[in-house]
């Protein structure tokens, strides 16, 4: 299966989830028999397809146009497009990102195909594919065939794949132009600038410690309860979307995909069911505790020690045993 | 402004889930459904920009019968009125086939604006809004926190990863997947809920659509996932569970 990875930069520099798709690509090209390719897109990003030719795969595509330097919908479905006809792949692969999926449904659909997006994961049943992702909010799994012929399209989770176990070539593969057509009033949409909204007053990425609260915690006024336990910890407080949302938390203390990403030495999540845009942003932490009301809920999957419990009556426990022995 | 907001029926957030026989869905004789989440920040969105700019808002479900009952919700809230896709196996099209399905029922009203929820609670593709607007061959933007219309354009914050954020701007029509957050939800009045009664809701039915339901992908099975970490679960009344926990964080993860 001849597969072709669509990798995503800005400012002249990956996306670190490209690696992972590349990785995903050349386990399932090197288990199928088939070729590797990948595709650099933008504007004057040659030197990212060099880079690219280092991994090790059969070539590197380079997708070059002026009106490409920012992205937009229309040019990226456009360019790739073309690109997929002159590389000819059978299987498409993209990290899942916000810009992938602005997108590749698109892409997929201009070709009359479809995609399967977010994927954690694939098995090989005698060279037929079958991609997991999750529904339900991560409280499922799903088996998920394509049908019909390809190219067929597929997005993998961040962290799904190990961007760290991409193998290098030998020596460099060739770097191949795509000839990329596009014409301005093919593009309706204007991008302009990219800002941050305030100064990230908190960079909850180096804290030891995070006290993390999600929907179970129900009301703002209770947001004090959990702030007390992590005084008493020395953590910093943060939280799961709906909570900032709602304005209980300032934005800036908000985990997950659309917040920051977290490794920390222990990460509480009280009444965070788990939400694979909140797991995303904290599975990497090294001891994981979850305290939660109902003993499926998805954030179980990756916690270290589980509480299944009141968190009304677990937090005030907690912060009283921790002020007891300290 | 002739607004069209795509709702989907989703299961209730805390419903227990079973999966059904044959594996391949949940069962749904054990669930209550409630209005998918995101797409309920799409219909506000969709109602205050009636508010400012005038204009009508109809929202349009796929599903079974009961999906009625999210629509006559989204009317008590002041849709104007609302459109049923009407399809008993809704739960098994893949996300082409629903798109290409609700694209068919949009393109005949051609509205000035499609406004989506970034994905659903139970299949979560997030592709709708995205695939709807390659359908229809319109312009679209996603993940929007702020509309501003202005002219016949549209200027749009999109939200990016990692707090970040760009404006883009669009023209009219349009198609908006619309970010969890952006807006707070409104309730329906008691007033609202009357005035419901008395709007309409068309029923369609999938198939008197024409479109191919030919699927691209399926889903083989589902499951509940297999740990991949070992999850040691701790007992005891709050007392002794959190002193147990703290123990333990101490002195077997070492972490306190």
């Amino acid at each position: 299966m001849n597969v072709l990875v669509i990798t995503e930069q800005r400012d002249g520099k990956f996306n670190p989830t490209s690696f992972e798709a590349l990785a995903a690509g050349q386990q399932i090209a090197a288990e199928t028999q088939g070729r590797l390719a990948g595709v650099v897109i933008g504007k004057g990003v040659a030197a990212l397809a060099d880079e690219l030719a280092k991994v090790k795969l059969d070539e590197a595509w380079l997708a070059e146009h002026e009106l490409l330097e920012a992205y937009t919908p229309d040019s990226y479905t456009i360019a790739l497009s073309q690109v997929i006809a002159q590389a000819k792949p059978d299987l498409i692969l993209l990290p899942h990102t916000y810009q992938v999926r602005d997108f590749a449904p698109k892409l997929a659909a201009s070709l009359g195909k479809g995609m399967i997006g977010d994927c954690v994961g694939y098995r090989n049943e005698n060279g037929k594919l079958i991609f997991v992702r999750q529904m339900f909010q991560g409280r499922t799994a799903a088996d998920v065939t394509f049908l019909g012929d390809g190219p067929c399209f597929a997005s993998l989770q961040a962290g799904a794949f190990r961007g760290d176990q991409l193998a290098r070539g030998a020596s460099p593969a060739p770097v191949k132009t795509a000839a990329v057509e596009l014409k301005p009033e093919q593009i309706r949409t204007k991008p302009l600038e990219l800002f941050r909204e305030a100064k990230q007053a908190v960079d909850l990425t180096q804290a030891p410690i995070l006290v993390a609260v999600g929907r179970g915690i129900k009301a703002a006024e209770n947001i004090a309860l959990a702030e007390k336990l992590a005084k008493a910890l020395g953590a910093e407080l943060c939280a799961s979307r709906p909570i900032c949302d709602e304005g209980w938390l300032p934005m800036d203390r908000q985990i997950g995909s659309s917040g920051q990403t977290v490794s920390p030495k222990l990460y509480l999540a009280l009444g965070i069911s788990g939400a694979i845009q909140h797991v995303v942003g904290m599975k990497g932490s090294r001891t994981i505790v979850a305290i939660n009301k109902d003993a499926n809920a998805p954030i179980f999957e990756v916690a270290d020690y589980g509480i299944v419990g009141d968190i009304f009556e677990l937090i005030p426990a907690l912060t009283e045993e921790l002020s007891k022995s300290a | 402004m002739k607004i069209l907001a795509c709702i989907k029926q989703v299961p209730a957030k805390d419903a227990p889930l079973a999966i059904a026989e044959g594996g391949a869905w949940i069962r749904e004789a054990d669930v209550t459904f409630e209005m998918n989440e995101p797409d309920s920040f799409a219909l506000e969105e969709a109602l205050r920009l009636k508010e400012k700019h005038g204009g009508e808002v109809v929202v349009i479900s796929m599903g079974p019968e009961r999906v009625k009952q999210t629509i006559k919700e989204a009317l008590a809230k002041g849709a104007d009125r609302g459109i049923h896709v009407a399809d008993e196996k809704f739960y098994a099209l893949d996300p082409l086939s629903a798109a290409r399905s609700l694209a068919a029922a949009i393109a005949k009203e051609s509205p000035d604006l499609v406004l989506t929820g970034l994905q659903s609670d139970d299949h979560g593709f997030g592709q709708t809004g995205v695939l709807l607007a390659a359908l229809l061959d319109l312009p679209h933007a996603t993940l929007i926190m702020q509309i501003e219309v202005t002219g016949g354009r549209m200027k749009l914050k999109r939200e990016l990863e990692a707090g970040w954020f760009q404006w883009v701007e669009s023209p009219l029509p349009a198609v908006l997947t619309i970010q969890s957050g952006i807006n707070k939800v409104r309730y329906a009045t008691l007033k609202g809920i009357m005035a419901a009664k008395k709007k309409e809701i068309a029923t369609i039915a999938r198939e008197s659509l024409g479109v191919t339901s030919e699927a691209t992908q399926r889903i083989e099975r589902i499951y509940v996932p297999q740990k991949t970490k070992k999850t040691e679960f701790i007992s005891g009344t709050a007392k002794e569970a959190a002193g147990k926990l703290i123990e333990k964080l101490r002195h077997e993860a070492r972490v306190l």
